[in-house]
């Protein structure tokens, strides 16, 4: 169904204060990596992918599905939108348990039963024997392993990364990286990747979108941009 | 028992209902007004902070006395509920509790809203982006991570109710087995030669009371924090 379809259409214009958005981009199947320096816009694009940030022009069309199309007037509330947000510091649920916050999705979702097996995602991540704990007891690591966890559950049909890893040390980063290009093709769900790392655009990425200042200066394969 | 006479575990368990019912009554409304000052944006909001707080510290008579003209038998809304459902206010029980309610109300406001600020709205977000429509994330992470503010709340809100006098003896009198609580009974033992002893021994009383409230307050709420460990 994807394979002919971009996996997302995002356009937007927004103006917030001084800063002005205003970009286009198309992603394919695998990650695309949103790229470049801070205040580039690039959290502002996840937030109306999202939707939790309505743009003041624009069109978000993710599988064929559109969530945003401000001429047409429609607006999908973020519960609607079945997209599956991690955020930078993860944002687990502290009052719930690791098993219940991976769960907490897949209830909401549970009519469409798209989502992979639970068991699978479990192993896949590693996060197995941590079920029973707390999410104040995890380490950083732990937390965003989870937190990719309970997004996969929820049957998301495009995966959201705001800078997940930029809370981690070099070796939890390596091992997260790992999982990541796991979950990208194991479970072949398109992801929209944001990052102000080359080294995460180079091992990650199968498509850039460089920004810089609210515009997309390029788009292309990261080998290409990278060297640019 | 216990060396009290009749009338004044009459006053105890009377103090003891009004400040149960009118902690009970007034927590939804405490939780939806805590929420609306918290997290929406509408005209006239300062207004209604300033309101719903007037009870805090306006003298508590004139609480009472604006619930008299409001509620008494010839107030609007007194004269409403008498004539649609035949329920009244005045001089009975019930308008103790409206009294006690209303002037714990502000003390409850305050620390359930305090709470509501400290949450991460970004999890409710994460919530919306996993398929939680508004009301079961206000369900399943707002209100559970607000639960030690509405647990302190609800206890300040009812210590305050117990101790009430003012706005009561306004509103409702001072009528031994229906509206004479703990204060209001100090108060007429108090103004009889020989009262000293009992006006003692309710005092205590209401010290116990107070103090077993707030430590009952203290454990639950470290007992909450232990489970939820927000604040990490």
């Amino acid at each position: 169904m994807t394979s002919m379809l971009p996996s997302i259409t995002f356009r937007a214009r927004q103006r917030r204060g001084d800063f002005v958005l205003d970009v286009a981009f198309e992603g394919g199947p695998g990650l695309t990596a949103l790229f470049g320096p801070s205040g580039a816009g690039k959290t502002a694009i996840l937030n109306i992918i999202a939707g939790t940030q309505r743009p003041d022009a624009g069109l978000v069309v993710v599988c064929g599905r559109i969530l945003t199309d401000t001429d047409a007037g429609i607006y999908l509330p973020p519960h609607k939108r079945r997209v599956g947000l991690v955020f930078q510091d993860a944002q687990l649920f502290p009052h719930l348990t690791v098993e219940q916050n991976i769960k907490f999705g897949r209830w909401f979702t549970r009519a469409d039963n798209t989502a992979p097996p639970l068991d699978l995602v479990t192993s896949v991540l590693g996060i197995g024997h941590l079920l029973k704990r707390r999410p104040a007891t995890l380490s950083g690591g732990e937390k965003q392993r989870v937190a990719l966890a309970r997004a996969l559950l929820s049957a998301p049909r495009i995966l959201l990364m705001d800078e997940p890893l930029s809370g981690l040390d070099d070796a939890r980063r390596i091992e997260i990286m790992g999982l990541i290009e796991r979950v990208r093709d194991e479970f072949k769900i398109p992801i929209i990747y944001v990052t102000h790392t080359r080294d995460e655009v180079r091992r990650l990425a199968t498509r850039v979108v460089r920004l810089n200042a609210g515009r997309v200066e390029a788009i292309g394969k990261a080998g290409d941009l990278l060297v640019s | 028992m216990l060396g009290f006479s009749p009338d004044e575990w009459t006053a105890i368990f009377l103090s003891l209902r009004v400040a149960t019912v009118a902690t009970l009554v007034a927590l939804p409304f405490a939780i939806l007004a805590a929420y609306a000052l918290a997290r929406w944006r509408f005209p006239g909001k300062i207004l209604l902070d300033g309101a719903l707080h007037l009870p805090l510290v306006m003298p508590p008579v004139v609480t009472g006395y604006l619930l008299l003209l409001t509620f008494g038998k010839q107030g609007p809304a007194g004269k409403l509920l008498n004539d649609l459902f035949g329920f009244s206010f005045s001089f009975r029980w019930t308008g103790a509790a409206l009294a006690c309610g209303v002037m714990g109300f502000p003390l409850m406001l305050r620390a359930i809203r305090l709470s509501f600020d400290m949450i991460d709205r970004r999890l409710e977000a994460a919530a919306g982006t996993l398929g939680a429509s508004p009301g079961w994330r206000f369900l399943l992470v707002t209100l559970p991570l607000a639960l030690p503010g509405i647990v302190v709340g609800a206890i300040l809100c009812f210590a305050k109710a117990l101790g009430e006098f003012g706005a009561t003896i306004t509103f409702v009198s001072n009528i031994p087995g229906e509206t004479q609580t703990i204060p209001s009974a100090i108060y007429s033992y108090i103004q009889v030669p020989g009262g000293d002893a009992q006006a003692l021994r309710l005092t205590c009383v209401s010290i116990v009371i107070a103090m077993a409230a707030l430590i009952v307050s203290e454990i639950l709420n470290r007992r909450i924090h232990r489970k939820i460990a927000v604040f990490e």
